[in-house]
């Protein structure tokens, strides 16, 4: 199987998640009031400085031209060509009330930069205080852990036994004001989904605070936007946006341990799972698996993608992934897993299993 | 032969100053003296030894230029790579040694040494001295730049790019992430490179203040040499920042100390801070002296001064103030306290204004004068269009709202490539074509320069210009690769050809520059009939500088009436003499002899890039390194005043024989 077989799937996939979008850019088409919020001073931003741009590159134009005429008329009037250098003095005794003409234009244009310059400080210091203003009334908390290449999600409970550990994937009720909480395991990342909201650091050491909501419901891609490595290219991630009875029950699935195996070839799968490289580095609550390097797979069969956003999720692109995951994702933490036929199938007949 | 001189100050300061027993010569005598004083030893000797500002100037020139090159294929093998969709080309791995390449190389061995060269090899020239202050230190930086970058294209090639950003943000670049000696590349690099661009900011800081042309005073400094004194000043205070942290880095990784390892007490934030305060005036070190280009085009082109001389230097120097203050927009994402970013957002605003005061001068300047759309002033106009964007921009990137949606995405990569070759690149290409008569006696084809102006400006904004919404649909900077279906195919592939068109420009370039140093059209001493002083030598000017001292009688230099009429006699052609004048006004004060070519320093460069490497593999490498570069340094300085001596003695023999035959 090659890399562009499997990644015509994704395309597709991500394709229908995009299409509703329209032609504007993600990020100028919000589905949350902070994103709103700065697409508006946006456009403010655009329309001020297109006028500013114009009006320069105008008065550039307009300077040369007049100046041309200015030579034109110097110039011998039989041909059109400049006169040679040398026969080309400079100006040096420039008429003094021509020179204060200049001086209070260019003094003009430089107060009206300053003005304008107040205003747009003004515009973007409001909106970051609308931006901060959501801080006191967020609704619900998630801690995310960026790692090389993938995010750790996770959902504080009030009991261990509520506590909800997923990756790459971020669900979300409608219009509630979430409270991201957010370090890094490693080195720095960047957390960013542009229709909800600019980006925030993961700072390995730190904590760092995000506060959004979406206003729809709907699957919004973000991307890790720090430079992290071999990987950064491939560190995507999803934000489900979902009314909130339909976050309470996937919230409530989530929190349930892992189902026991149903079949043979289901049993056969966790036997492989716990017998092989992977339990040293992935969780399934409910078995011995305990590993936190990589993504908790208690649920994994519920994810849209594999591999932080590379791959759809589909049982091919799993063997795939479990077989060769350095020919997806060249330079990522996951060994390849050398796994005989029967081996694999039953190992991911009990992993499609786990919803 | 020598006018008498003027009735003013400086003029009978300098007759106070200068030797009342020099012998009246005539001026081909002359000249051969002080070509037989200020010359280099024949063959490859004098080539390794020489210290003249005029060849290490060009050196400088020449191999930033080369890296240019260098760093632009990088560049292409990049966009090559982006231009469709999970393309195979080139790796993560080998793609992020090519980014980083490009980053370092354009930023640390292109942009600031080719404006050091530029520095180097004109200022002396427009001050009407012989040469830089300090010219053993002065060859010394320039084998130390050159060491620098091949030592890190050298460990390219052998597999040991650094691969973390040519801003090595930490922990990435720290022992734990970046294992293998690719980081410790990256850091000794630094350090060379910088050392030599503190080299270059003394010679230029030392040489204007004391070296002007009498009369020269303060207030008729040249704007271009205003310009690269602006940039040597924040060279002096912005790089120890990355030298500090460089060192830093080097001991975290090579003796495990933790300055940036927030699990031992560390902090990975340290590290942008000090990368920063260095980094964002690094960018104005870059446009500053780009500056004074435009303003040296502006005024020979428009055949009048440039508008409002006393706005024009008070906006350089507040531009190298202001740029110390915004470091922090680097960092706006970073999770910092918000009042401190409103703060940040305020300075990086402000520096719009006198950036915008030179822009508004030299369109009045335009307006008023009497334009010649020669090739300079065709890359100054690009410059003004696209910088201006650029600049724009910028004011976005201020915002921290807007920042962050932007930070870290295509759309920066648009907006420090506006700013960057719109602010930096058209002003040299325009310096290029401005003073190469002056460099090699020749000019370059105004035809395929106009051809390359167009290239240029059509491929820069086809490349860069789709990387603004690119940013704004999501793509983030420094992907090897993306998937397919979010909309960002197009825009990537126009790039792609964009950039191939910005190849075949400087490939035009480079065409007419080995035409034009064979078959140009001659260009005699001053083909534009110029202001600066640098215009009254022969083309290309002799190695020892103006045969006679020059007096300046008014801001204009050889435009004032008057001007050229006036010199400073009696410096001993057989020293290697220049008159040193005082700060204010230039009154002459002494007579300086400057030292002769050595070897030493390129001596001591070797011993020093060869220490820095060492560290990359024990901490002994300054113990062991430091006891040849000590003795190194002590013949450095060995005085040789007996060979001087010895000359003089000859040439009253001669004399002494031709008087009676």
């Amino acid at each position: 199987m090659t890399r562009r077989r499997w990644t015509a799937a994704p395309s597709l996939l991500l394709a229908a998640l995009t299409a509703g979008c329209g032609a504007l850019p993600a990020a100028l088409d919000p589905a949350g009031p902070q994103a709103a919020r700065v697409a508006v001073l946006w456009w403010w931003f655009l329309g001020v400085c297109a006028v500013v741009y114009l009006l320069v590159v105008g008065a550039l134009a307009w300077a040369a031209w007049r100046g041309r005429r200015r030579g034109a008329r110097r110039g011998s009037p039989q041909s059109a060509a400049p006169p040679a250098w040398a026969d080309d003095p400079p100006e040096l005794s420039a008429d003094p009330a021509r020179e204060r003409r200049l001086a209070l234009a260019v003094a003009g244009a430089a107060g009206a930069t300053v003005l304008i310059l107040i205003g747009l400080l003004v515009g973007s210091v409001i909106t970051g205080d609308a931006l901060a203003g959501a801080r006191p009334e967020a609704e619900l908390t998630i801690h995310i852990t960026g790692r090389q290449w993938w995010w750790e999600v996770e959902y504080p409970g009030e009991m261990a036994s509520e506590r909800v550990i997923t990756a790459n994937e971020i669900h979300l009720p409608v219009g509630a004001i979430v409270h991201l909480e957010m370090t890094s395991a490693d080195v720095i990342h960047s957390f960013w989904v542009p229709r909800l909201h600019g980006k925030i650091d993961l700072v390995p050491g730190r904590t760092t605070h995000h506060w959004l909501a979406a206003e729809r419901p709907g699957v919004f891609t973000g991307q890790c936007a720090e430079f992290c490595g071999h990987q950064h290219a491939h560190m995507g991630l999803l934000v489900v946006a979902e009314p909130p009875e339909r976050f309470a029950a996937w919230l409530a699935a989530q929190r349930r341990s892992a189902a026991a195996p149903d079949t043979a070839a289901e049993a056969r799968g966790l036997e492989v799972f716990l017998d092989s490289s992977c339990v040293l580095c992935h969780a399934i609550r409910g078995t011995p698996a305990g590993g936190r390097t990589a993504p908790d797979l208690t649920h994994v069969a519920s994810r849209a993608t594999l591999a932080a956003g590379t791959l759809a999720n589909t049982p091919g692109h799993l063997g795939g992934w479990i077989l060769d995951s350095q020919g997806v994702k060249p330079g990522n933490r996951m060994p390849p897993n050398a796994l005989s036929g029967e081996e694999l199938q039953a190992l991911l007949a009990y992993l499609e299993s786990l919803r | 032969m020598n006018p008498p001189e003027r009735d003013e100050p400086s003029g009978r300061r300098a007759r106070e100053v200068v030797r009342r027993d020099e012998p009246h010569r005539p001026a081909a005598e002359e000249r051969r003296l002080l070509a037989a004083t200020w010359g280099r030893r024949p063959g490859l000797w004098g080539w390794l030894t020489s210290t003249s500002h005029q060849e290490i100037g060009r050196r400088y020139i020449v191999t930033a230029l080369v890296f240019f090159v260098l760093a632009g294929i990088g560049a292409l093998l990049m966009r090559l790579q982006l231009a469709r969709p999970e393309n195979g080309l080139l790796g993560p791995d080998l793609y992020n040694q090519v980014f980083t390449l490009h980053g370092t190389t354009m930023m640390f061995l292109f942009a600031v040494p080719v404006m050091e060269g530029f520095a180097i090899y004109l200022v002396p020239m427009m001050l009407g001295t012989r040469n830089v202050a300090f010219p053993r230190l002065n060859a010394f930086g320039y084998w130390l730049y050159l060491l620098a970058g091949s030592f890190l294209w050298g460990a390219s090639l052998l597999g040991i790019a650094p691969d973390a950003g040519w801003f090595s943000y930490v922990p990435l670049a720290g022992p734990e992430f970046s294992p293998g000696k690719r980081a410790d590349v990256w850091a000794q690099l630094i350090n060379l490179t910088e050392i030599s661009a503190l080299i270059v900011a003394v010679e230029v800081i030392v040489t204007t203040f004391k070296q002007r042309a009498a009369g020269m005073s303060l207030d008729r400094i040249p704007l271009y040499v205003w310009s690269v004194l602006v940039m040597s000043f924040m060279v002096v205070f912005a790089m120890p920042a990355v030298m500090l942290s460089g060192v830093f880095l080097a001991l975290d990784r090579l003796v495990a100390t933790h300055f940036f390892n927030p699990f031992e007490g560390g902090d990975a934030l340290l590290w942008q801070h000090l990368f920063w305060f260095f980094g964002h005036p690094e960018v104005y070190i870059i446009f500053v002296p780009a500056l004074g280009f435009v303003s040296s085009i502006v005024a020979a082109f428009t055949r009048r001064p440039v508008f409002g001389y006393p706005a024009m230097v008070l906006a350089l120097v507040a531009t190298g103030f202001i740029s110390f203050g915004l470091w922090v927009h680097h960092m706006f994402t970073t999770g910092l306290p918000q009042l401190g970013e409103s703060f940040f957002t305020a300075a990086s605003l402000l520096i719009a204004v006198p950036t915008g005061v030179q822009i508004f001068c030299w369109i009045a300047t335009l307006a008023t004068g009497r334009p010649r759309f020669g090739v300079p002033l065709l890359f100054v106009l690009g410059f003004v269009a696209t910088f201006v964007l650029g600049g724009l921009t910028g004011v976005m990137l201020a915002s921290v709202p807007l920042d962050l949606q932007v930070h870290d995405t295509f759309f920066v990569v648009a907006h420090f490539h506006y700013v960057l070759i719109g602010g930096a690149v058209f002003p040299l290409f325009g310096a290029i074509y401005y003073w190469f008569p002056k460099a090699f006696g020749r000019r370059l084809s105004e035809r395929l320069g106009r051809w390359q102006f167009g290239l240029l400006l059509v491929g820069f904004n086809l490349t860069f210009f789709p990387m603004h919404q690119l940013g704004f649909d999501g793509m983030p900077r420094r992907v090897y690769t993306y998937l397919p279906g979010r909309g960002w195919e197009n825009l990537n592939l126009l790039a792609t050809v964009g950039a191939m068109v910005i190849g075949l420009s400087v490939l035009l370039f480079a065409a007419n520059v080995m035409r034009s140093l064979r078959r140009g059209e001659p260009a005699g001493h001053d083909p534009w009939a110029a202001d600066t002083l640098e215009w009254a030598l022969p083309s290309p000017p002799p190695v020892y500088g103006p045969l006679h001292l020059p007096v300046v009688v008014g801001r204009n230099g050889l435009w004032e009436p008057g001007a050229g009429t006036t010199f400073v006699t009696g410096l001993d052609p057989h020293a290697r003499e220049v008159l040193v004048t005082n700060f204010l006004d230039a009154d002459p004060e002494l007579r300086e002899t400057l030292p002769g070519d050595s070897p030493w320093p390129l001596v001591s460069a070797v011993v020093v890039a060869a220490t820095f490497v060492g560290a990359m593999f024990t901490p002994w490498a300054p113990v062991i390194g430091s006891v040849p570069l000590f003795f190194a340094l002590l013949a450095w300085a060995m005085p040789e005043k007996e060979e001087r001596e010895e000359a003089r003695e000859q040439e009253r023999q001669r004399q002494a024989g031709a008087a009676t035959p």
